[in-house]
């Protein structure tokens, strides 16, 4: 048990750490948004249910309240990266990419 | 006279088990008290509520969530590998992939399941509706990647949500 | 075991937090800042996490859930503000 729970805390940790990386470390917008949606999303999921398991065994009685702010983080993070990359069109930000001109041509304001 | 009473069924239930989650709970108390907010506040916010929800093939669903767990796991090391590799080692672009999808419902979880999977962020759906662009990462070959969420992400979510 | 696991979770989670607000002070643009404020918010989700199983308290959860709910709602009304000026319409 201790050591699924110890892997479970530290890989979440690591995609946490890998997600703010990527924040961090890459040049345009576009390609730091996806740094913080997946990898700290799981990463963070990871966390929480090694919190769930910990309690669990801990006291007498499921704990699976971790569960819903998991569920929670997994649903909010995919519209908040939606809107964050809709602001970021509208705005016109510099991209990598090749085709964002073109692209914007077809999106409405 | 079911209609009038019970009109969103599906959300009752999943409100239900989110009380029961939240008082980290199960007792017969806790399980009536769920299942009394969950039949009353789909009541209240009935204006909310357009459409009803049918879900026509559930074990279709099923294998989509399972293979859109397994997805997201894989798209994680993916996207974790490109990261630590450095900006060097990404070549994102813009794709383009129209959409068969005509319910909300399904668009909206359509672009969810793009965020959260194989290095893509959905970034705008145009205003009729027809086409969604999507950020990706690192991808060679776009056209591929629009075969690859057509078939297996857009494909299942017809099959059960739209008739 | 769980305790070297607990200090190398909350070491990275730490260092996650750092460069989340490096990208916050950096910049450049609007977006970067709301992108950076809500990895900061999630990665507060994780700390406080870890910290509830260090101390052996459930209680901890309660503060990750409300920091989920009004990060996801801050989130949405900056990226609304940055669509159309306005976030009540």
């Amino acid at each position: 048990m201790d050591y699924l729970l110890s892997f479970l805390i530290v890989t979440g940790a690591a995609f946490t750490f890998i997600g703010s990386l990527g924040l961090a470390r890459l040049k345009d917008f576009y390609t730091r948004l996806h740094g913080p949606t997946k990898a700290t999303t799981l990463g963070v999921g990871c966390v929480l249910i090694a919190s769930a398991v910990y309690f669990s065994f801990q006291e007498h009685g499921v704990s699976l309240h971790e569960v819903l702010v998991t569920l929670f983080l997994f649903i909010t993070a995919p519209v908040s990266a939606h809107l964050l990359s809709k602001a970021a069109l509208h705005l016109k930000l510099h991209s990598l990419a090749a085709r964002a001109d073109e692209a914007r041509t077809d999106a409405p304001d | 006279m079911m209609r009038r009473l019970l009109p969103h069924p599906i959300l009752t239930l999943v409100l239900a088990v989110v009380w029961l989650l939240l008082v980290n709970e199960f007792n017969a108390g806790q399980v009536v008290l769920g299942l009394l907010l969950g039949w009353a506040i789909p009541l209240f916010t009935l204006h909310f509520w357009p459409e009803r929800v049918v879900i026509r093939r559930p074990f279709t669903l099923l294998r989509f969530i399972a293979v859109v767990l397994a997805d997201i796991v894989i798209a994680n090391f993916i996207v974790a590998g490109r990261i630590l590799l450095g900006p060097g080692h990404v070549t994102p672009a813009f794709v383009t992939v129209p959409l068969d999808l005509r319910s909300e419902l399904a668009v909206s979880l359509l672009a969810n399941t793009i965020c959260l999977t194989p290095g893509t962020v959905s970034a705008e759906l145009s205003a009729d509706r027809r086409h969604l662009l999507v950020h990706a990462l690192n991808t060679t070959d776009p056209e591929g990647l629009v075969q690859t969420i057509k078939q297996r992400y857009e494909a299942p979510l017809k099959e059960v949500f739209e008739p | 075991m769980i305790e070297t696991a607990l200090y190398i979770g909350f070491t990275l989670v730490g260092l996650a937090v750092a460069l989340a607000f490096w990208r916050l002070l950096r910049g450049p643009d609007a977006p970067d800042r709301i992108l950076a404020l809500d990895t900061l918010y999630v990665n507060t989700i994780a700390l406080l996490v870890l910290f509830g199983i260090h101390l052996g308290n459930n209680i901890y959860f309660e503060a990750a859930l409300l920091i989920a709910l009004m990060g996801f709602v801050g989130t949405v009304a900056l990226c609304k503000y940055l669509l159309r000026g306005d976030i009540i319409e």
